[in-house]
């Protein structure tokens, strides 16, 4: 084969590999939104299904769904930018740092099933939270923490040493220079991080379906709002098994989309956030 | 003729094993400027640090001697490091303003230190830019971020920053050894403004610098300090043979 048709085959290859990814993407939009669409109406979005009442609606499972993600930062995010500091920051470099470092990589690894398995025994059963969303929060938080701590180690290593020496060269503190200078500059990164947390959090099932359930009922008005923690329900993505499970096929695409639509959402604010270096000089 | 305001004896440090600075023994004036000189490695910036117990930070560093400030040992337990800080503040070699605004940046010393008062860091912020000599060009723009400054207006800022909580000694590593020499030239000037009500310490690579500035100059080798006295008398007629080859640039 002549040298020029060579590299015009191989350069049409190249291409179709590297537009791959794309096709796929709009691929996947385009049919889960003509299927979906249809689907939403007003009470999709406000109501749950009911024979009685005879009404589809996922608004449980998106109240289940808010609960979760913030129950599930405000157990893990603390832990998570804690532990990285404490790694970066205080600890001396050594055996022990790098054993911490391989153990949050390995927990990064383990399917996100034996997570449930683990929250179910012990959230579930040996501290008696039962199926709830307080479980399934609990073990997601295990699950994200090292994605946290990954993404929050990462931001604070790229802070300059030069801003560290100027503030305690000013007689700051460790503590007050890292909540004045480090964590602020570390931001964007730290932020990043939560909302990649938020993505596996919405996407997730498997980890959910044994701890947090699949209830999908509105709090009664009130201490409902509260009491809701200790009670079952099913994110969005679980009530999409559960509708495919049922063979409720426009449920489950109404879902699909409104779950696409929050991850092109997330992904467009990381984008903008890890883009927009506000600071950097 | 002015009183002694550092006097270091003996004062040796150790990174682990390696001997970084060799039996230090010199006096550095009040109200005056003090340039370090030195081939790089010499030890002139660990002395530096040395001054503000930067090199408390660094793991493995053992000191032995006397590092005295107003004729008290700053080494001795029981020293507040954060208040000794406040007295001998410290300027680096990359300006290093802080990812926040201007503004900021020259209130966050006098913040450390527990100023609270609205009022009062105005005019805190307004006199430490007017000292640094950079007043005119920021007075606009305070709120805005200070890395969008020029690298000369950085390091004034960076200056102004450490004057804001009104310290008695300013250390100064290579302050101009990252900016153009129109840059350096202004830094050069402030210098000789502040000496006027601060004791100054420099470390510089460039020997006219020293010249032009100084009125002390210590010359320091392989750790240790070979020949220190007055500026004139240093460059003009020095006693040791290194020295000598050192300002004729024969090495380093």
């Amino acid at each position: 084969m002549p040298r020029k048709i060579k590299d015009a085959v191989a350069y049409m290859v190249i291409y179709l590999a590297a537009f791959y990814s794309v096709l796929l993407l709009a691929g996947i939009i385009v049919y889960v939104f003509a299927k979906g669409f249809p689907v939403f109406d007003l009470p999709f979005f406000t109501t749950v299904s009911s024979v009685v009442k005879g009404t589809v609606g996922i608004a449980g499972n998106i109240l289940n769904t808010v609960y979760i993600v913030v129950l599930t930062l405000l157990a893990a995010v603390p832990a998570g930018v804690g532990a990285a500091v404490w790694l970066n920051e205080y600890a001396t470099p050594g055996r022990g740092v790098r054993l911490i470092e391989f153990a949050t990589e390995t927990l990064a690894g383990i399917p996100s099933i034996v997570f449930g398995l683990f929250g179910m025994m012990f959230f579930g059963t040996t501290l008696g939270f039962g199926y709830s969303i307080l479980t399934g929060s609990l073990t997601l938080s295990l699950m994200i923490l090292p994605l946290i701590t990954r993404n929050t180690q990462e931001a604070l290593r790229a802070v300059p040493d030069s801003y560290r020496n100027g503030a305690i060269g000013m007689g700051a503190g460790k503590w007050h220079m890292i909540r004045t200078i480090l964590l602020p500059s570390a931001m964007p990164g730290i932020v990043t991080g939560i909302l990649l947390a938020v993505g596996r959090i919405v996407g997730e099932s498997a980890a959910l379906l044994f701890t947090a359930g699949s209830g999908y009922l509105l709090p009664e008005a009130g201490s409902g709002f509260v009491s809701k923690i200790m009670e079952s329900g099913g994110t969005l993505t679980i009530q999409m098994y559960l509708s495919l499970a049922r063979a409720e096929y426009d449920t489950a695409f109404g879902i699909a989309a409104v779950l696409l639509c929050i991850v092109l959402a997330f992904n467009l604010l990381i984008k903008i956030l890890t883009r927009n270096k506000f600071f950097a000089g | 003729m002015n009183c002694i305001k550092i006097e270091t004896t003996d004062l040796n440090l150790y990174y682990g094993n390696y001997h970084a600075l060799k039996a230090v023994t010199m006096d550095i004036r009040a109200d005056a400027v003090t340039a370090l000189i030195g081939p790089s490695g010499c030890g002139k910036s660990t002395f530096l640090k040395t001054i503000n117990r930067m090199n408390d930070l660094i793991q493995g560093v053992r000191i032995t001697g006397r590092v005295c400030l107003d004729g008290e040992e700053i080494y001795a337990p029981g020293v507040d490091v954060t208040t000794l800080r406040r007295r001998v503040g410290m300027v680096f070699q990359q300006p290093n303003p802080f990812p926040m605004s201007i503004y900021d940046n020259i209130a966050y010393g006098p913040r450390v230190h527990g100023e609270k008062n609205k009022n009062r860091l105005d005019e805190i912020v307004e006199r430490s830019l007017r000292r640094a000599a950079i007043w005119e060009e920021t007075k606009d723009r305070l709120k805005k971020p200070a890395p969008g400054l020029s690298g000369g207006q950085q390091q004034r800022l960076c200056i102004a920053r450490a004057l804001a909580v009104e310290p008695e000694v300013l250390l100064l590593d290579e302050p101009t050894s990252a900016l153009d020499p129109v840059s350096s030239l202004r830094i050069e000037e402030l210098l000789l403004q502040l000496k006027k009500s601060y004791t100054i310490v420099i470390v510089t690579h460039n020997m006219q610098q020293a010249v032009r500035i100084s009125d002390d100059t210590a010359f320091f080798l392989a750790g240790t300090v070979v020949e220190w006295g007055r500026t004139g008398q240093f460059f003009s007629r020095p006693r040791d043979r290194k020295t000598m080859d050192y300002i004729a640039g024969r090495y380093g």
